[in-house]
């Protein structure tokens, strides 16, 4: 009971963040991938950083487990490239389609309702999925300091370092298609 | 340059600096993992609903279903996140005026025109290929790109750069290249 408890709560905080963010409207995630407004990357970036660190550090001390996904290339290029354009379709993605309809954005509905015939339509698909795609580049749970072979700390200082100089790009060139 | 109709409603309505809102964002999710031992997800949520909604219909053939024994049809920590996204925008967004019944983007306006037919058919199916692709890659922007990433999980960083090359992709079919509204 309490684990849903806290799903909800974590659930509203971040509905709530993400509204604030605008990052749940159409116009914000076309824009993005538009080139012309990136929001909703600065908004994915600060968490991915913020919560990298964070989660690292009690890692390090042992009160957290990681929970990795596997690294399957056929399933995670294949599928993650059918989602783009899905998504590109849609312009919401899974959880910010419940988001963009609690702030009044109601088209968001055809694509729930699409998203639920997809993941049926996956259901029926699985079988032949786990013989095919998903035996295609198997690597299981690896992490990028693994593959690397250093310590989680560097990657980690890495991806800040670039991030910042992105954040910098992002800022400019938002000002200079603004004076166009 | 030329604004949609929506960026001039919206001059009042700017919301967060997007990397304080992101950052904050982050923080949840360390919270989250810390007391909860949840990392974020949206996309099985949509398997789990689905399969409750197939119950209804046939039980027995929902039973046996491979996927479904996976990912259980029931109500868990992430499919109560999920509604709590819809809570937490709803009372963010009425809380802050910008609440609005929209039945189609401005963005979406200013290129296909006002149908709402023509906006549901193009929404329905591209909700069917990007969950159908998100539950093949096994998550979606918040499960690979978010958690995933954060963790410095290889998937979830070739995932978040597969997500955006297919959307990027359509969203230049659909609006072009030049034409920056």
């Amino acid at each position: 009971m309490n684990e849903l408890i806290y799903g909800l709560i974590t659930g509203i905080l971040f509905g709530l963040l993400l509204q604030k963010g605008r990052v749940l409207r159409y116009d914000k995630q076309l824009g993005a991938l538009r080139f012309h407004d990136f929001t909703i990357i600065k908004f994915m970036l600060s968490h991915i950083a913020v919560a990298m660190v964070g989660i690292y550090l009690l890692y390090d001390l042992g009160l957290v487990k990681l929970s990795l996904k596997p690294t399957i290339l056929g399933g995670v290029i294949v599928g993650g490239l059918l989602f783009g354009l899905g998504w590109g379709l849609l312009g919401y993605c899974p959880g910010t389609s419940l988001g963009a309809l609690g702030e009044g954005r109601w088209d968001a509905v055809w694509g729930i309702l699409g998203m639920l015939v997809g993941a049926g339509l996956y259901a029926e698909a699985f079988p032949v999925m786990k013989k095919t795609l998903l035996t295609w580049g198997d690597y299981g749970k690896i992490t990028i300091p693994q593959v690397l072979g250093v310590n989680h700390w560097f990657v980690i200082a890495a991806f800040l370092m670039i991030t910042l100089v992105l954040f910098r790009w992002i800022e400019r060139y938002e000002k200079s298609i603004k004076s166009n | 340059m030329v604004h949609g109709k929506g960026e001039l409603i919206m001059g009042s309505d700017r919301g967060w600096n997007p990397y304080v809102a992101g950052a904050l964002s982050g923080l949840v999710s360390i919270f989250s993992v810390w007391v909860a031992g949840k990392y974020l997800g949206a996309s099985t949520t949509f398997v789990r609903t689905s399969g409750m909604l197939e119950k209804l219909i046939d039980p027995e053939r929902v039973a046996k279903m491979e996927y479904f024994i996976r990912e259980a049809p029931k109500v868990d920590w992430q499919w109560l996140f999920v509604v709590g996204i819809f809570i937490g925008a709803f009372i963010a967004a009425k809380g802050g005026g910008s609440f609005k019944l929209q039945p189609v983007p401005d963005m979406w306006q200013d290129r296909f025109g006002s149908s709402i037919t023509k906006r549901a058919v193009f929404a329905f199916i591209g909700g069917i290929i990007a969950m159908f692709g998100a539950r093949l890659a096994d998550g979606c922007p918040s499960g690979h790109g978010l958690s995933g990433s954060l963790q410095l999980a290889v998937s979830g960083f070739i995932a978040l750069i597969c997500f955006f090359i297919g959307g990027v992709i359509v969203a230049h079919i659909l609006y072009g290249r030049g034409n920056r509204v």
